[in-house]
């Protein structure tokens, strides 16, 4: 067989000075970079530079650096389009990465500042003084209805109109990530955590495994075009249901989980057969218009005692009008998913090019919204690159309600961004069904990290509100005057609503 | 905790329908829904409320296209009567009831279904039975487009669709389980082919039976077809007696055939359409 042209990424070096022959390397590599005979030998053409055996070798003898082979220089030929091509001509296949979109697009919420009170109203210190982040997500009333409480004070009326919100402790929440994508030890970390921090966790479209009932309070259930793992005794279980239109990271394609991730459990909770793919088709074939939109929201409402119904959809071109047509479809809230949202696995140039970053998405969709007297009548959630509290609270400051995390969650729990979770190997247990690996995550330390990242986040996001002078975040959501840009064009200043730093 | 509270959504008012409750008449266990120009949250939400009280034969009269009838519902042993035409994602979800419909049946019926059974004496319109993983749907006439599209079966649970008529395109499309089957003997369209174009494409899954003859122009790439044997048949006769039984026909006459059976070549077919990164 032809040698391939495509060189490994990586070298892996071992001081074997300091090497205590151990063995640990071999046993934690997912991907098989080590043999052993007498000391480990690494193979570096399967290093992924995810650091699992560089994190757990007891005499910190192991590096991972870059294959630094030169070649001559081309701007216009990179090394990565240049491997590209070799690996098609190789293979004849798509290329199936994973994680979000990593390449040099502008990143916006890089290019904005929040501002801060200074002499002329005063700022607020959270440790101190009440500071609001509970959020309500779901459709408000037009109006609020009160009724008296018989000891001349007011409380909200029955219902009032909001009895179809989730109340939120923070409004940071778990964005979809499926088991069958995940693990199940992945899915109990979150929904545990979901759990203690008030906030919500969302199964993707790989159904809720029995596990994750007690804590089905605390799960968005999602409907795809698979329809995998929904009965209506789900459907009665969850928080609340979401029909996935989209992904950031594959806008307008489906997805296929590859038998080899399909185990027993995996297939239980999918209800479909072990081994053989699990195909999402492209489209929900009877959604093809607003219209067969509103008719599938409205058959999940009457089949789950009107719980409430969210739309997922990838941030596009048209995702304003898109985005009205959601809402006045029915949906108690629109979650648009950016550009750089992650992915479990996709095709590299769907990833790489097609949709668009989720800051202007966030800004176009509550304009539009607010202009056309519908911004009550569904919550938006923002997700696709959320990387800190400072991007949350942009992109609250840009119009969304709640932020959904998914890559930040996954880091909280060893992810190291290696990009390879569609080959189902994952050394920290994250993206693989192989029991030898999806041990390594205790569900308990699991929920602990990501407790600590979302309260961490949380405080921060207190401290903004503080340094902006309100004590609620619903003082912050849309509120763009207390954003400045610094180096965006004219143009996008302008679909964001934002003046440029100084104005 | 976070709860979401059941609550009746703001009445809109629809054109032609009115926002009223359905009138009820009940006899023991059984009763009679009027629906004529009651709009669907109204019907559904009286359905609901009657077999939450115990009634067990719901008799739908006036039916002109409400949606959703039976969606949900979970009470095995429940038997709602649909006189007229029913609506769109008729036994959407339905776990384990009955729904006979005289008339027509528009689009989606048994969308997502679980269990139990629906009957259809007339035609049925596009994705009918779309991810169905279980029970079963007999349509007596023709039905539309990407019928039975997704059907998934799961250990015990083999969704079964049998459609007296003839079918439109994308038939079986994405099909992973369960058995759909077509007899071509009850139809508006007795010039056209019994199925149109793209017939299983994307299956990977399951099986179809279809009586009479289909070209491989008509078919997906990832499906064959070959002649039915013995042990097809052996699996079709019970499906085409209750057919027979259900809509009044000579089930041996039906069972005589030609049947041929369509299956995928793969169940994993775009196993090698990826390189890796």
């Amino acid at each position: 067989m032809q040698q391939t042209f495509v060189q490994p990424e990586f070298r892996v070096r071992i001081d074997y000075d300091k090497c205590h022959k151990c063995g640990r390397c071999v046993q934690q590599c997912g991907w098989g970079v080590y043999d052993f005979a007498e000391r480990p030998i690494p193979h570096d053409e399967k290093c992924r530079a995810c650091h699992r055996c560089v994190t757990y070798c007891p005499a910190h003898c192991i590096t991972i650096e870059k294959n630094a082979l030169a070649f001559r220089e081309n701007d216009n030929w990179s090394t990565n389009l240049v491997k590209g091509v070799w690996k098609q001509a190789d293979t004849g296949g798509v290329l199936l990465t994973s994680m979000g979109n990593p390449r040099p697009y502008e990143r916006i919420f890089d290019k904005l500042v929040l501002d801060a009170c200074q002499v002329t109203n005063p700022s607020i210190d959270p440790l101190r003084e009440p500071m609001e982040l509970r959020t309500y997500l779901g459709r408000k009333p037009d109006a609020v209805q009160v009724e008296s409480d018989g000891n001349g004070g007011f409380r909200l009326a029955e219902g009032g109109g909001m009895t179809n919100n989730l109340k939120l402790d923070t409004p940071i929440i778990f964005s979809p990530m499926s088991y069958g994508s995940v693990s199940l030890n992945v899915h109990r970390s979150l929904a545990m955590a979901a759990e203690r921090l008030g906030i919500l966790m969302n199964t993707g479209e790989g159904g809720l495994h029995e596990d994750l009932y007690p804590y089905q309070d605390h799960a968005i259930l999602q409907v795809a075009s698979g329809r995998f793992g929904l009965n209506p005794e789900v459907l009665g279980r969850a928080a609340a249901l979401e029909i996935k239109i989209g992904q950031g990271a594959k806008p307008g394609i489906g997805g296929h989980l590859p038998g080899e991730k399909i185990d027993r459990e995996v297939s239980a909770t999918r209800m479909i057969p072990q081994g053989s793919d699990a195909i999402s088709p492209a489209p929900h074939h009877d959604i093809y218009s607003i219209e067969d939109l509103r008719q599938l929201i409205y058959a999940i409402k009457e089949a789950s005692g009107y719980k409430p119904v969210g739309v997922k959809i990838a941030a596009v071109h048209n995702v304003a009008a898109i985005a009205s047509g959601i809402v006045r479809a029915g949906a108690d809230y629109v979650y648009l998913d950016g550009f750089r949202g992650g992915t479990g696995a996709a095709p590299a140039v769907i990833r790489d090019h097609i949709g668009i970053p989720v800051e202007v998405a966030i800004a176009a969709v509550d304009q539009r919204l607010r202009d056309e007297g519908i911004r009550n009548q569904a919550s938006i959630i923002a997700a696709g690159s959320i990387r800190s509290s400072a991007d949350a609270a942009k992109a609250i400051a840009l119009g969304a309600d709640v932020v959904a995390i998914g890559t930040a969650a996954l880091l909280a729990l060893g992810c190291h961004l290696c990009q390879s979770c569609h080959t189902g190997k994952c050394s920290w247990g994250i993206t693989t069904q192989k029991p030898e690996l999806t041990r390594r995550i205790d569900p308990e330390w699991g929920a602990e990290r990501l407790t600590n990242l979302v309260h961490a986040w949380s405080h921060e996001l207190q401290e903004i509100l503080g340094a902006l002078g309100v004590n609620a975040v619903e003082s912050l959501r849309g509120s763009r005057e207390r954003l400045r840009s610094i180096g965006l064009d004219e143009h996008t200043c302008r679909v964001l609503g934002v003046k440029p730093a100084g104005m | 905790m976070i709860k979401a509270a059941v609550s009746v959504p703001p009445a809109g008012v629809i054109e032609g329908y009115r926002q009223v409750a359905p009138v009820i008449e009940r006899e023991g266990d059984a009763a009679t829904v009027d629906t004529t120009g009651v709009y669907f949250q109204q019907l559904n939400d009286a359905i609901r409320r009657l077999v939450a009280d115990g009634v067990t034969t719901v008799r739908v009269t006036g039916a002109n296209g409400q949606r959703y009838i039976g969606a949900g519902l979970r009470v095995p042993g429940v038997r709602i009567e649909v006189h007229g035409t029913a609506g769109n994602d008729t036994a959407m979800f339905m776990d384990g009831a009955e729904v006979e419909v005289f008339g027509n049946a528009q689009d989606g019926v048994g969308n997502t279904m679980s269990s139990g059974r629906v009957i259809v004496h007339g035609d049925a319109g596009d994705v009918l039975g779309y991810g169905m993983r279980g029970g079963r749907v007999f349509v007596q006439g023709d039905v539309g487009y990407r019928v039975g599209i997704h059907m998934k079966a799961y250990e015990k649970h083999v969704p079964v669709v049998v459609c007296g008529g003839k079918a439109r395109d994308f038939f079986g499309e994405y099909m992973a389980g369960g058995v759909l089957v077509l007899l071509g003997v009850n139809t508006h369209f007795p010039e056209q082919p019994l199925v149109g174009g793209f017939t299983g494409a994307g299956m990977h899954g399951g099986v179809m039976y279809v009586r009479g003859t289909v070209e491989p122009w008509q078919c997906g790439a990832e499906v064959g077809i070959t002649e039915a044997c013995e042990e097809d048949l052996g699996v079709l006769r019970p499906l085409v007696e209750e057919y027979a039984e259900a809509f009044g026909e000579d089930a041996e006459a039906i069972m005589d055939g030609p049947f041929v059976r369509i299956a995928p070549v793969s169940h994993r077919p775009y196993a090698k359409l990826y390189a890796s990164m």
